[in-house]
């Protein structure tokens, strides 16, 4: 997820991050609101708030909230955590920018793939396209893991193309690791064509820590500082966790 | 003098343990001995602990992915064909989002379906409000058919979920995430819709559910040393009420206060002020509940004391609710005058 996350929020999402209200924004939601860390660390990379702000994370009366809190941090479009509700908040932004004339943004919304389990998520797969909302971007974790195990053994979701496509969406499927696949699928999904897009991200959890990845297991246990040093060597980094948390402190 | 405990374990003996736990275990025996049970869950066997119900009796336990609304109306099938499903996640997804699931179909067709609810209460901690639940309680205690129960520790919660497996109807019940000290004992009885005296006093009554229970002794325990010696309630169904219970505290100790880890609006002491309002209204009731407001992320001994749930903010609730009875307002050394009645005496701190 962090690779094309990158990618959009360093190449695609029209924002200021100084202005984190301006009116001509695009939108994202992180409608799988576990992911807060990510989204943290991206809106500090753009300049949201200082690299060592990250160090509050799940402090208590920090600002950077176990799941992302719109009251408490500007930036947040809407405060997320309850699964499966995102889509029809980005929905409704992707609605309010057309009625509004502003059919040139883009709302951009993410969620998990064991989130397609909730219901709502297919109320609003319908009705974004029933609105032909051409302005509206669904980006899937498709790393077939979530809490219980494998998607495919807890609930499956498969053929999820076809569930898109029969729903009317434009559908793009992509490497989410492969960042040169990740930037042309994003800019196919520029392109208006009166369907709402969703870009089904194939990504491994954990991708680039071989002793870690595709371990459902890992979805809910925070790492030991030693296993966060450990992981930070697989990635490629020389820093170790102390020395990283360090280094953040230092950029405020 | 010094205190009477009933029925449980004074503060010095107590162990923290996973209320959790208890219901994964008492499950998995229970489905040893009663074929119709059958265990749900929506994505969170691994949190809720029924994963051990998952291991024991596989060909009974229905995995049901991040779809609550779809579970608890499958539950209500489910139980139409003669099983007793137990189904579980979250307190705030179960008793939020299926709300109407629970309302509509298990409720108003008094389905046999037993919700027990992990991570009630805001002790959840770092996960912050989007998965705290202060809001549970109230959400099911207005269901016209629904039993609620909060158990206090882990014993409670074995008995619990052995009884709501024979009782008949819906029930709903809340477990905790963190480890919570273990207060009662295997003796202690558990008697649906019955209060459980735990301290003996008449220097008021605490009335407690859940977390908030052992926080009630740790205040009875602070009061003696001034010679001060309330009576401890474990009010651990909510619905039905014990009335007679409360009407007793009423008459015997003058003063009560009630501890719970839910909003103000609609819980344990919204039910307590009503039927005390309604019988004995000279009797000053002062309910320590959350207040209107969402908390944020942190350890849950943080969230408790910034919402204002610790046995301090009982023992002091006690004690004005004691000089409240008294016909003054004398607390922790601050005199309130008389005049001062109609200001907002919330706003003054007492005792420690
Ligand atoms: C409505 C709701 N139900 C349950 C949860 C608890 N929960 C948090 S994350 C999660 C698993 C999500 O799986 P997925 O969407 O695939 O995300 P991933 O685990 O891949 O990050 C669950 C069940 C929740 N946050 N909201
Ligand atoms: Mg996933």
């Amino acid at each position: 997820m962090a690779d094309y996350m990158t990618a959009l929020f360093f190449k695609y999402l029209n924002i200021k991050p100084h202005k984190p209200n301006w009116e001509d924004r695009d939108r994202f939601v992180l409608s799988n609101g576990h992911a807060s860390a990510l989204q943290y660390a991206l809106m500090a990379g753009r300049g949201y708030f200082p690299r060592a702000e990250l160090l509050t994370f799940r402090a208590t009366n920090s600002r950077l909230l176990g799941h992302p809190s719109s009251v408490m941090l500007p930036g947040i479009e809407i405060s997320t955590g309850s699964l499966g509700q995102g889509l029809s908040v980005a929905q409704g932004m992707a609605m309010g920018c057309k009625l509004a004339g502003k059919n040139e943004l883009t709302v951009y919304c993410s969620c998990g793939d064991g989130e397609l389990q909730e219901g709502s998520i297919w109320e609003a797969v319908m009705s974004a396209s029933h609105y032909k909302l051409d302005n509206l971007i669904l980006m899937v974790d498709a790393n077939n893991a979530q809490i219980d195990g494998y998607v495919e053994d807890v609930m499956r979701l498969e053929p999820l193309v076809d569930k898109f496509k029969s729903f009317g969406w434009q559908t793009i499927e992509a490497d989410g690791h492969h960042m040169q696949s990740i930037c042309e699928s994003f800019e196919l999904a520029q392109i208006r064509t009166g369907k709402p897009t969703v870009l089904l991200f194939k990504t491994t959890m954990m991708k680039g820590c071989p002793t870690y990845e595709n371990i459902p297991g890992w979805h809910g246990r925070p790492p030991t500082p030693e296993e966060c040093s450990g992981m930070l060597k697989e990635l490629g980094f020389d820093e170790t966790y102390e020395e990283a948390r360090k280094t953040l402190a230092e950029d405020c | 003098m010094s205190i009477n405990y009933r029925n449980i374990l004074p503060s010095t003996q107590w162990k923290n343990e996973l209320t959790r736990h208890a219901y994964g275990e008492t499950l998995v025996e229970l489905g040893s001995t009663n074929e119709r049970i059958i265990v749900m869950d929506a994505d969170l066997a691994e949190s809720t602990l029924t994963r051990y119900f998952r291991s024991a009796h596989p060909d009974r336990f229905i995995e049901m992915g991040i779809a609550e609304q779809n579970m608890i109306a499958t539950a209500a099938g489910l139980s139409k064909t003669g099983f007793i499903p137990f189904l579980s996640s979250y307190a705030i997804f179960l008793t939020g989002r299926a709300w109407d699931q629970c309302r509509n179909t298990v409720d108003y067709a008094r389905c046999n379906v037993k919700i027990a609810a992990a991570h009630g209460g805001i002790s959840v901690g770092k996960d912050g409000p989007s998965h705290q639940s202060m809001e549970d309680l109230s959400n099911m205690l207005s269901l016209v058919n629904m039993t609620v129960v909060v158990p206090a520790d882990q014993i409670e919660t074995r008995k619990v979920t052995a009884w709501a497996a024979e009782y008949e109807g819906p029930v709903y019940y809340r477990l905790g995430r963190e480890k919570v000290p273990t207060i009662t004992t295997d003796e202690s009885p558990f008697i649906h819709g019955k209060a459980l005296e735990v301290v003996d006093g008449s220097d008021g009554t605490i009335i407690a559910c859940g977390i908030m229970l052992s926080q009630a002794i740790l205040a009875a325990e602070l009061l003696a040393v001034d010679g001060i010696y309330p009576r401890v309630l474990n009010m651990a169904t909510l619905k039905p009420i014990d009335v007679e219970a409360i009407h007793s505290a009423a008459d015997e100790t003058g003063a009560i206060v009630t501890a719970e880890e839910h909003s103000i609006y609609g819980g344990l002491g919204s039910i307590v002020a009503r039927i005390v309002a309604s019988s004995h209204w000279r009797v000053p009731v002062i309910p320590v509940s959350i207040e209107n407001r969402y908390l944020t992320s942190g350890p849950p001994e943080d969230l408790l004391e910034i919402a204002g749930l610790t046995y301090i903010d009982i023992a002091t609730a006690l004690l004005k609710s004691l000089a409240m009875a008294r016909g003054e307002f004398e607390v922790g050394g601050v005199r309130i005058l008389p005049e001062m009645e109609k200001g907002d005496i919330r706003e003054l701190k007492f005792g420690g």
